[in-house]
């Protein structure tokens, strides 16, 4: 390599030079380019939202004159489904976060502190189950959580094998939750995955053991050491995940989609969509609408940027 | 006193106490405890993972040898499901090459303008911390408030249109729809992409730098035999999940097209949803089958492009 860049070095020099000259004001050009493509759709939403619907199409684009919040009282007032889907987004997101923080801490917890039979064999399932294509199982889970892998369930005295002891029972298992168009159907199969779990792991096994140490002396139990001592230490990484899972929720359209049939049931997603193809004609509503949906992730993205930018930024090392 | 002596050499297998008197029973004792322990923290995952990810593969599979139209049991139909997804029209002619398209497109976009942007960033300039900012908002809102507002902005009277003073009916318009929808996947995902490559460019080693710098190494070098060969790890990683994801594009196009024009924006993805879901007759074998395939020339393509990555360099050891 020495030989090569000094070989290489007068050639270059020139354009070198000039290249150090303009490199600063390109990159500025750059950065300031994608921030006005990244702010331009918001900004214009926020506009028209705030413009009469009389007035949505006319002059001037750039600022909203005349101004009203109209669109937002609309929203709020004379459209009564809208804090129902604001409410079962509120409710899916938030049991989700908190049931995934919990059941991804214990798993991870036992990932990197605790020894049991097959523990390497799970662990790599799981990491290989990452890469799973999300599309591959979606009709069994559609199946699991609505009417079940066999319509009307499946008699105990059909059951393979141990089937003819049930010759005389009138017993049905049920194949599925039953959950179709009810919220916990949405938030059960995503109450703890693969990628919490293996951040959760990674982060114990870089965690010093000497506190769960010294609280094991002391004679408390695994899991009292894991609820009073490692889950309060761990705060920070837990806060990243829920907020990771928060978002993601709270943003989720295909499997809420799937499951959830009737308007007063929809989530925030869901409904808006629902709702354009009803009131196509009231676009600014619409978008008054969708500003309501990204408010409550912008605040939270505001109040804990440092947490996710570093949680994005730690999945690609996850490869490495 | 000495009565009491017995009770004390026979403690319960798991108090530490009995350790240094009865190793063997003591230690498997604890073993199993801890076994136990292990598995009853794991449980929520374990439900979970085998439920919806080993049982569900294997009824997926199972689905996919079938015909099922939700009204009656699965019917055992072999491999009839996959010839009829390689015989159809519209798998064959429009969401296989849409959706190949959308990949061959995206992937190199998003991943591009990504790392220009994070090497950009790299650059300790004024301001990094507001443009961070700015860039990872897209990615904050959600696929359908981003649907639903870029339907909004390249509508026929929409802003775009009167910003260009152009008349073109761009999601109405065959040759327009899908290029909307793919400018609008780069633009949510770019941002965390960003992010993510900025994450690989500061955890290079400044030594390696300084190493190349003595052996007279330029700038320029330094890129090209430094940072490249040093990324390519991240360039994988967003590769890999670009490709994933794009070959699962859904939200966008339910929002926006539903597949249309003339299924100029239908995907397979979408082809599943509409088989499984959505068409008068639900045919959720075929659907399961198409999935299946749909798998499978994900598998193909990451192994492919992780020897492309990995074969393009020499220095990875």
């Amino acid at each position: 390599m020495a030989t090569l860049a000094r070989r290489a070095a007068p050639a270059g020099a020139n354009l070198y030079t000039v290249w150090e000259r303009f490199k600063n004001p390109i990159f500025y050009l750059i950065l300031i380019a994608w921030a006005v493509i990244c702010l331009a759709p918001l900004y214009f939403t926020l506009v028209f939202s705030l413009k009469p619907v009389e007035n949505a199409y006319t002059p001037p684009l750039w600022f909203p004159t005349p101004f009203t919040l109209e669109n937002y009282r609309t929203v709020l007032q004379s459209f009564d489904l809208f804090p129902r889907w604001l409410a079962n987004s509120a409710i899916i997101s938030l049991a989700t976060t908190v049931l995934r923080v919990l059941f991804c801490a214990m798993a991870g917890y036992a990932f990197a502190r605790l020894d049991f039979p097959f523990k390497g064999f799970l662990f790599n399932a799981m990491l290989v189950s990452m890469m799973m294509p999300g599309v591959v199982t979606l009709i069994p889970k559609f199946l699991i959580i609505g009417p079940g892998i066999i319509r009307g369930g499946l008699p105990l005295s059909e059951l393979p094998l141990i089937g003819g002891l049930f010759a005389g029972s009138s017993v049905v298992l049920p194949t599925g939750f039953n959950l179709i168009d009810q919220l916990p159907g949405v938030i059960v199969p995503h109450m703890v995955d693969a990628f919490g779990v293996f951040m959760m792991t990674q982060f114990y096994k870089s965690f010093p053991k000497e506190l769960e140490e010294a609280a094991e002396m002391d004679g408390t139990g695994r899991f009292g050491t894991f609820f009073r001592i490692v889950l309060p230490i761990s705060q920070t990484q837990l806060l990243t995940l829920a907020l990771l899972t928060f978002q993601g929720e709270w943003n989720r359209f295909m499997e809420p989609l799937l499951i959830l049939r009737t308007p007063e049931n929809f989530t925030l997603p869901l409904g808006l969509q629902w709702f354009r193809g009803e009131y196509y004609t009231l676009y600014s509503v619409i978008l008054a609408g969708s500003l309501f949906n990204t408010l409550p992730i912008l605040v939270l993205f505001f109040a804990f940027q440092r947490y996710f930018i570093q949680s994005v930024a730690t999945s690609g090392s996850k490869e490495g | 006193m000495s009565l009491s002596m017995p009770q004390d050499q026979s403690p319960p297998p798991l108090a530490g106490a009995g350790a240094a008197r009865r190793p063997g029973a003591s230690r498997r004792g604890k073993r199993l405890a801890e076994a136990l322990t292990g598995y009853a923290f794991l449980s929520p995952w374990l439900f979970i993972f085998f439920t919806f990810v080993v049982f569900s593969l294997g009824y997926a599979l199972y689905l996919s040898f079938t015909r099922y139209n939700l009204l009656r049991p699965p019917e055992w139909w072999g491999l009839e499901g996959y010839q009829r997804v390689l015989a159809d029209e519209l798998f064959i002619q429009k969401a296989l090459p849409n959706t190949f398209k959308y990949v061959l497109i995206v992937v190199p976009v998003q991943t591009l303008i990504s790392l220009i942007l994070a090497f950009a960033m790299d650059q300790k300039l004024r301001f990094r911390r507001g443009f961070r900012t700015i860039f990872y908002l897209p990615s904050v809102t959600s696929s359908v408030v981003i649907s639903l507002i870029f339907v909004w902005l390249f509508a026929a009277q929409g802003v775009i249109n009167q910003i260009t003073g152009l008349t073109v009916n761009w999601l109405d318009d065959v040759n327009t729809a899908f290029y909307v929808i793919m400018g609008m996947n780069v633009f949510t995902t770019s941002g965390t992409l960003m992010l993510i490559f900025l994450a690989g460019l500061q955890d290079i080693s400044p030594a390696i730098y300084e190493a190349a710098e003595i052996d007279g190494a330029s700038k320029f070098q330094q890129f090209l035999y430094v940072t490249i060969p040093m990324l390519r790890p991240v360039i994988f990683f967003v590769v890999t999940v670009g490709v994933i994801g794009c070959f699962q594009v859904f939200d966008q196009i339910f929002v926006m097209t539903n597949g249309g024009p003339l299924d100029s924006t239908t995907t397979v993805t979408y082809l599943i949803y509409k088989w499984a879901f959505r068409d008068t007759t639900i045919k959720m074998g075929q659907a399961s089958a198409l999935a299946i395939i749909l798998t499978l020339i994900i598998l193909a393509v990451t192994v492919l492009q992780r020897r492309v990555i990995e074969g393009s360099g020499s220095s990875t050891a």
